[in-house]
């Protein structure tokens, strides 16, 4: 690093000039893109006069409120909420990787007619999006009971996270080593058993479509507002656009209900930013 | 194909083969693909109060699209989504490509830093991010009324952006190219790092400014990323609902001026106050948005894929 910079030094002179630049557009732009949020969660902090009166001042003695959290936890079921976005979240996960690892193995490791062809219907859903079929996928829902419950929100997540989850994770399964595998056959291991075997060597691209997968699901608004609407079983997303549409004049209430809905998405960002970002990238930025 | 490829020596088909494919193909055959098409088939039906189906074949497109009810919705609809999606691609692109360009030189420190927080507003949902923005851009709280005085727009400070019909579109463009730009960085800068060095190198040896190795070097090596940030933006653009909902409501007012094809759909699908819900006409609309997508697709499946990957090889 410091040979190659060194180099470049010498050819190019105007070098450190570039190099400011460059940093004050980057931190220009970090500004810009976080000064909203931190703008929101200090002033959940603060007193409705406070609020208006110097917005861009941290909360101190006197200034410091918590009513707005207080009207949240009163007046929302937020814990609930939560609850129901992490049931959808990790159910829809854990059916898009089981499903998703066999249908991989299958098309990457065995050659029956038809495989082709299997891998191209599969892969058909990565462009188009699913609520087009909306309209359908309500009727479904009734068809099959589950109308209003966290299932039908499940199902839709996994259907229409398989695509892209199966064809990130052929690929990956195409690059395990034969020998591995011939060898397992040779002790006489089944199909199924060689399956488990490879799965923990493709944990990576496992990660990679896990947190792919997680954030949009947890983030939707569509399809809870469409086929589970009721408050039982609300999600973080619908029942914070409930509850914001409600309490739009009660600025404490918005802020605090904003950071609240905000916080677990943070948090879950903050633990898997380096896979997110890896995945997004295929690899190339560590 | 791999020639080492297991391929069993039996006439009947391999029952782990089936098992393997079998939880996958039927979650995704019932509840993406069957919708899909069941979607378009009721678009060619219409259906009564009691909820009988009648085959009336193109009518509902026809209605669609020359119906004085009908016809301005949907040219609304169209030309909005068009204006969102030029937005998109003319403002969100290229500061993504121009951010990327700055995080993909070695020698800016802290680019690990940089990455991560411009990356933020991105995993926040829409929801909340409509919220937010309609809070600052409201003239109540002043906050975008403050910062356009200090950098002398005072005769703007006053108008509430979001409000008026004329720069209500705009403005929420703007919100979600500030909320997903960080997609088409990381796909740009993933694009940028795998150019090997030695082609850099030679370059700025040959006396090639920073500016002249952009586009002369880099920018043609990642045009294959052009066109996937191109197509995902269309897609996601045309597709587009949670943002205009969350902070114009159902109608996208002020007087429809926000109104996107996603709206358009929700609206007519599930009916608001005064309105019973058509899912005939919803699944039409739905009909719509799905040739307007597969022609994009399809544009740039054949239109730009093709011909790139020619160039690069």
């Amino acid at each position: 690093m410091s040979s190659l910079s060194s180099l470049s030094h010498r050819l190019r002179p105007a070098h450190s000039l570039q190099l400011l630049g460059a940093h004050a557009v980057l931190l220009a732009y970090t500004a810009l893109a976080l000064s909203p949020i931190l703008l929101i969660l200090i002033n959940s902090f603060k007193t409705r006069k406070a609020i208006f009166k110097t917005p861009y001042a941290l909360p101190n003695s006197e200034t410091w409120s918590t009513v707005g959290y207080e009207t949240v936890f009163k007046r929302a079921n937020f814990p609930d909420y939560f609850v129901n976005s992490l049931i959808v979240t990790l159910g829809a996960l854990v059916l898009i990787l089981i499903a998703g690892t066999m249908a991989a193995w299958a098309l990457a490791e065995y050659r029956f007619p038809g495989n082709k062809l299997m891998g191209l219907y599969l892969a058909l859903g990565i462009m188009i999006p699913i609520r087009l079929g909306t309209v359908s996928i309500l009727r479904l829902t009734v068809d099959l009971n589950i109308v209003d419950t966290l299932w039908a929100l499940i199902l839709v997540y996994t259907a229409s996270g398989l695509p892209l989850a199966i064809f990130v994770l052929t690929n990956f399964m195409r690059q395990v080593p034969r020998d591995l595998k011939d060898a397992a056959r040779v002790d006489g291991a089944s199909e199924y058993r060689i399956y488990r075997m490879i799965l923990p060597l493709v944990r990576p691209a496992i990660g990679t479509v896990a947190v792919f997968n997680m954030i949009p699901i947890w983030n939707d608004l569509w399809f809870p507002l469409i086929l589970a609407p009721s408050e039982r079983n609300k999600t973080v997303t619908l029942g914070a656009q409930t509850f914001l549409g409600q309490f739009v004049s009660d600025w404490n209430a918005v802020l605090s209900s904003l950071t609240l809905a905000a916080v677990p998405v943070v948090i879950l960002y903050i633990i898997f930013s380096r896979q997110l970002i890896r995945g997004l990238t295929a690899g190339a930025v560590k | 194909m791999n020639p080492a490829m297991r391929l069993p020596d039996k006439r009947r088909f391999p029952v782990h083969i089936l098992v393997f494919l079998a939880p996958a193909v039927i979650i995704y055959t019932m509840f993406m693909t069957y919708p899909l098409v069941d979607s378009l088939r009721l678009s060619l039906y219409t259906s009564d109060q009691r909820g009988n189906e009648t085959f009336v074949g193109l009518d509902n497109y026809h209605k669609l699209v020359t119906d004085p009810l009908w016809k301005p919705r949907l040219q609304g609809a169209i030309i909005n989504n068009i204006k969102f999606f030029a937005i998109h691609m003319f403002v969100q692109n290229p500061i993504g490509l121009l951010l990327a360009a700055l995080l993909s030189s070695p020698f800016i420190r802290g680019r690990a830093i940089y990455r991560t927080l411009i990356f933020t507003p991105t995993v926040l949902s829409v929801v909340l991010i409509g919220f937010i923005w309609s809070m600052i851009l409201s003239p109540l709280w002043g906050i975008s009324g403050d910062i356009l005085t200090s950098i002398g727009l005072e005769q703007y400070a006053k108008k509430p952006w979001l409000g008026l019909e004329a720069t209500a579109l705009p403005t929420l463009s703007l919100i979600s190219v500030w909320q997903w730009v960080g997609i088409p960085m990381m796909l740009f800068l993933a694009a940028l790092i795998a150019i090997p060095d030695e082609l850099i190198e030679a370059a700025r040896v040959d006396g090639a400014t920073a500016w002249g190795v952009f586009w002369r070097i880099k920018f043609p090596l990642i045009l294959p990323t052009v066109g996937i940030v191109g197509v995902l933006t269309f897609v996601g653009n045309f597709n587009a609902f949670d943002l205009i909902y969350t902070t114009q409501k159902v109608n996208a007012g002020p007087n429809f001026s926000t109104d996107i094809l996603g709206t358009f759909f929700y609206r007519t699908f599930f009916g608001q106050q005064l309105q019973p819900g058509n899912p005939t006409m919803g699944a039409t609309i739905a009909g719509v948005m799905f040739l307007i997508i597969l022609a994009g697709v399809l544009l740039y499946m054949f239109g730009w894929q093709r011909r790139v990957t020619q160039v690069e090889l």
